[in-house]
């Protein structure tokens, strides 16, 4: 790998990384797990001046319990994040995406934050936060904010991170029993990015469906919830043709782009498929 | 040393681990791009951005005020390097178009990743920042990317040319319109052979040392063929041969894409002779995607003959074959490979095949694993299962119906081959009975009556393969510039230990550890005890390298002449020695015996001291201890099997799932059965690959899309299923071995297996052709347009994108 000409900046800390940032401007870019930035500066898409590290930074790997909700470090790695028993507990259905990025290679390196600084509506994470109301937070040499998920992914690779801002946690809610869920990545080979994917949860309420969330992976230039799905869903009975309806309702107001795999059509297919799958399974989990 | 009791035992035949593995495993390989010489300088190979363009200027100079820059050269700048162009070894025609292949392009470029200019540099990195400070005019020309658009010559790939088209080589036998005019039933398809992508798992790199005490310059490269690469490099740089040392050290894999002679090992040589220091080279994988040569990329358009009932009459084939923006090493010879396969395992009458070859302004295509012989058989495997459709017979069945009967053997075939020996029956049966056809067509038919969403199809090919390339004289006949034979010499040291020095070129596939096997064998030594020598024309000056699943079937077969002739000149000393005629001795398991006096005898590794001694020698007889042998096959080898595919196709999706597949495939006496399984397994894998995931991409501008691993899809372990897999062993009448060579076979074979069963799975829904790579969107869309669809409302828009 021969990427242009940097400088390296190695960080100890937020508020050093914080420092960096605004000392060095637009010209500093954020190191992760380096499993989206690396293959970039590789081909010399990315061309940063300066690389702030933050693989040091240790107060921002880790889950830990804040009451009401978990809140993960952004350097927390894919591995850790699928194997903790806080996530598993609480947010299954985050561990069960995280499982399907990558490779164990990439899971072990890549990072959460990372992958939604990132900002690819192809990736695995950005749908799931969107469908889980995730929280990222966010800080900058003025103090720390909050962003929801669906405020945070902005457009293709583009987030609402300010350019002297690092993301420091992503917050997620507890999900009780009542809750099953499931996630439907469909892809050429095991190692690509989905075409499409489907992160569905369902919450049950005495036989009905109280709640239904829906995320759909690589449908357009950012992450989208199928909410026609969901509207029909709320309240609705358990019931094969109930979810069919709503299933059929994914693909709804989205505007998929096209590629080698799949031209909008088949997208939109695809995602009402998978949401009626991943529905499906979510009410048997 | 082992004792006689433990040696008894044969090698050949059996398990042994491979000798190359641990130095693999442990990371103590060397690789081209692992030399390190003093005062080694570093090149960058600028490449067009542009499918095709005037270079109206070439402005080295700015480049070379980077930092660590030492020199950088335009074409212009390195032309009077250059005694010729890259050599084509394989002018199929006399009439043949052969462009000017420059090293460095000099005027125009061709293809996106064409070379455009060279920086050298102390190390490689600013090498590489230094290629951006290259000032380039391109003056964009019109590129033609689609061969049907390039055979109508409105927009040349060489204007000086005046045509796109390369050659037109023609074959016919037999009464080919009486066939087709008596027939009863006429089958017609085209098949798009896809282009794809070697994907060697070593990037190629080029070492050059030009710094030796004797003069002599020492090119290092990550290639199949450094024979081949001494030969033409001695040429287009007017370097004497005998001043050329071309090594191949450890090699990661090559499928054909290091079978060839790049202008990079040029580019080093020439850089190298001129600064007088060595220099380095090598690819990044984003330079493997452009500029390492691509496979495949051919029209097929073929027509079958046959009466009612199923018997074959004829066979038409029109194929359109890409070459690129220029003619590699053995470009266009490439598809004429297949001229010989298109009837596979069948009897016909009459048979026609033309290849037009077609240049476009992209990569320049040239052997890829199977190199002509897949593309045949998957379309005489894929148009026999659109018959069998047809003719509403089970596909099995039509090719029991017309395939050579194993006493038929040998059978001289349509396309003018003789197989010497096969035995059809044998291994279909035996794939059939692990495969579990008959409940898998069960489970078909339940699914086909229920509307399962999930469909199950049953794919076959039954194929065979010309290979162990090959007869000399053969090769001549088809205007091919070098012979097919290969040399082994086998060397008895002093201490009994044993060389074999041969001239096959290793790259992954075990070598060292199969002609360990024959060796030991023929001498009678320990596996241990031998040692085989290659890559390197020092050590082993004569030879032809490896490719076309040639080492064993051809070098190995070198090498058990070799140690048969070592065996009779060493009889003589045994002769002497035991005081004995020479025919009264009798060697069996490295022992010399006197026939009939027990007593008397003496080991190969004692003799082997005694003759180095040279103290007590018979009369005229001089004191040597090696043998050498060129063997020249009189035939190709034809390895054969049956490969059978079970996969679910999800009706909803277009997700092809691949669930079984099983295979009993026959390459002969089988020397390691654990190398023929890996060959197995991979080569199915690839050939899988093809059927389903892998296409390299040009757009209209030719821009190569799938230009990283990313928008490239080749396969994982998890990607696909376990394979069951056996074999039978008919072995081959043409060489004393009875091997037939296995490289190539898992490719050729699995493609037509995978796509037939994808079609069988959706047949009843009215589909009879789906594109390779057979990807999801293209299931889905087929089952569709069929008008099955699923029930989802499909109504909006379909415009845009490309499949």
């Amino acid at each position: 790998m021969i990427p242009a000409p940097f400088e390296y900046v190695r960080v100890g800390s937020v508020d050093e990384a914080v420092d960096a940032l605004s000392e060095h401007g637009e010209e500093a870019t954020l190191l992760a797990g380096g499993h989206s930035l690396l293959p970039l500066m590789r081909l010399r898409l990315a061309v940063p001046e300066v690389l702030v590290d933050l693989g040091r930074v240790d107060e921002l790997r880790g889950v830990r319990d804040a009451g009401d909700h978990l809140a993960v470090g952004a350097m927390t790695t894919h591995h850790q994040v699928m194997s903790d028993p806080l996530v598993r507990e609480h947010c299954g259905v985050l561990a069960e995406v995280t499982g399907e990025v990558g490779d164990p290679q990439v899971r072990h390196r890549g990072t959460i934050g990372g992958a939604c600084a990132h900002g690819d509506a192809a990736g695995d994470h950005p749908a799931c936060l969107l469908a889980l109301d995730a929280t990222m937070v966010a800080r900058d040499p003025g103090g720390t904010r909050e962003i929801t998920a669906a405020d945070f992914f902005t457009g293709i690779f583009e987030t609402a991170l300010a350019p002297d801002e690092v993301l420091t946690e992503v917050h997620l809610p507890k999900l009780d029993g009542s809750w099953g869920f499931d996630y439907q990545k469909f892809q050429r080979v095991k190692q690509a990015w989905a075409i499409v994917g489907a992160c569905a949860l369902v919450r049950r309420e005495d036989g009905r469906i109280g709640e239904a969330r829906v995320g759909l992976t690589n449908l357009g230039s950012v992450p989208v919830r199928a909410t026609g799905t969901e509207r029909l869903l709320a309240g609705a009975a358990a019931e094969p043709d109930a979810l069919r309806e709503a299933a059929a309702q994914a693909a709804e107001g989205t505007q998929p782009p096209t590629d080698s795999n799949a031209r909008p059509d088949y997208r939109r297919h695809l995602a009402r498929v998978l949401t009626l799958r991943a529905l499906q399974n979510s009410l048997a989990s | 040393m082992t004792d006689v009791a433990e040696r008894s035992e044969a090698n050949v035949g059996r398990v042994l681990h491979r000798k190359e593995d641990a130095k693999l495993v442990t990371g103590q390989s060397t690789w081209t791009d692992d030399i390190q010489l003093p005062g080694m300088l570093h090149i960058g190979v600028l490449r067009s951005p542009m499918a095709h363009a005037r270079l109206a200027r070439v402005d080295v100079a700015p480049a070379l005020e980077q930092p660590g820059v030492v020199a950088a050269y335009s074409g212009a700048d390195l032309a009077d390097e250059w005694v010729m162009g890259l050599p084509c070894a394989w002018p199929v025609t006399e009439d043949m178009v052969a462009p000017d292949h420059w090293p460095v392009a000099t005027d125009e470029v061709r293809f996106a990743g064409d070379t455009v200019a060279v920086v050298v540099a102390r190390d490689r990195f600013s090498a590489a920042d230094a290629l951006e400070h290259v000032d380039v005019d391109y003056e964009p020309l019109e590129p033609v990317v689609d061969m049907e658009e390039a055979l109508r010559d409105e927009v040349l790939v060489h204007s000086e040319h005046g045509t796109n088209k390369c050659f037109v080589w023609p074959l016919e036998t037999g009464d080919v319109d009486a066939a087709f005019s008596g027939a009863d039933v006429v089958v017609k398809r085209r098949y798009i052979q896809q282009r794809l992508i070697p994907n060697a798992i070593e990037p190629r790199a080029v070492v050059v040392d030009p710094t030796t005490a004797s003069g002599e310059y020492t090119l290092y490269s990550a290639t199949q063929v450094p024979h081949f690469v001494r030969i033409q490099m001695a040429l287009v740089l007017g370097i004497p041969e005998h001043r050329l040392r071309v090594v191949a050290p450890d090699v990661g894999g090559g499928f054909g894409s290091k079978l060839n002679v790049y202008a990079e090992e040029a580019i080093a040589l020439a850089v190298a002779r001129r600064l007088g220091r060595p220099v380095k080279w090598t690819e990044t994988r984003s330079e493997n995607y452009q500029a390492t040569i691509h496979g495949r990329d051919q029209i097929q358009d073929i027509e079958i003959a046959a009466s009612s009932d199923g018997v074959l009459r004829g066979l038409r084939i029109d194929l359109k074959a890409d070459m690129g923006a220029y003619l590699q090493l053995l470009t266009p010879g490439i598809p004429l490979l297949g001229a010989f396969m298109y009837c596979g395992i069948y009897k016909m009458d009459a048979y026609s095949f033309t290849c037009t070859g077609v240049f476009t302004d992209k990569t320049p295509t040239d052997a890829y694993r199977g190199a002509g012989r897949p593309e045949a058989t998957f379309a005489i495997e894929r148009i026999m299962d659109d018959l069998a459709a047809e003719l509403g017979v089970d596909p099995m069945e039509l090719r029991r119906r017309n395939w050579i009967q194993h006493s038929e053997f040998p059978y001289d075939t349509v396309a003018g081959l003789t197989y010497d020996t096969g035995n059809y029956e044998a291994a279909t049966d035996r794939a059939m009975e692990l495969f579990g056809y008959d409940e898998l067509r069960a489970e078909q038919a339940r699914r086909r009556e229920s509307g399962d969403r999930v469909q199950l199809g049953i794919g076959i090919s039954t194929y065979t393969e010309m290979c162990g390339l090959a007869p000399s004289r053969v090769l001549g006949s088809l205007r091919y510039g070098a012979g097919g034979w290969e040399a082994a010499t086998v060397r008895l040291l002093p201490t009994g230990k044993v060389e074999v020095v041969t001239g096959i070129s290793p790259h992954g596939q075990g070598h060292e550890t199969g002609f360990s096997q024959i060796a030991a064998d023929a001498l009678g030594v320990d596996f241990d005890d031998v040692d085989i020598l290659h890559g390197d024309t020092r050590v082993a000056p004569t030879g032809l390298d490896t490719y076309g699943s040639r080492s064993l079937a051809v070098g190995g077969v070198a090498v058990h002449k070799a140690a048969e002739r070592l065996i009779d000149k060493m009889r003589r000393f045994a002769a002497h020695e035991l005081e004995a005629a020479e025919d009264d001795i009798e060697f069996d398991r490295g022992t010399f015996r006197v026939r009939g006096d027990p007593d008397s005898s003496t080991t190969i590794q004692d003799l082997s001291l005694s003759v180095f001694t040279a103290h007590d020698l018979p009369e005229g007889v001089d004191p040597s201890t090696a043998a050498e042998y060129v063997f020249d096959p009189e035939n190709f080898s034809f390895p054969h099997g049956t490969h059978l595919c079970a996969v679910e196709v999800d009706t909803d999706t277009g997700a092809v799932h691949v669930r079984n597949y099983t295979c009993v495939d026959d390459c002969g006496t089988i020397v390691n059965p654990q190398l023929v399984e890996g060959q197995i397994h991979g080569g199915i894998t690839q050939g899988m690959a093809q059927a389903l995931w892998e296409e390299a991409i040009y757009d209209e501008l030719g821009n190569l899309t799938t230009g990283t691993i990313v928008d490239y899809y080749v396969p994982g372990a998890p990607d696909v299923p376990h394979f069951t897999t056996d074999t039978t062993q008919t072995p081959a009448t043409t060489n004393p071995l009875g091997v037939k060579g296995v490289g190539e076979a898992g490719t050729i074979a699995s493609t037509p297996a995978v796509v037939n069963a994808v079609l069988d799975a959706v047949r009843h829904l009215g589909v009879d052709d789906i594109r390779m790579p057979c990807s999801p969107e293209r299931v889905w869309r087929a089952v569709h347009d069929a008008g099955q669809q699923t029930g989802q409302d499909l109504s909006d828009d379909t415009a845009g994108g490309r499949l």
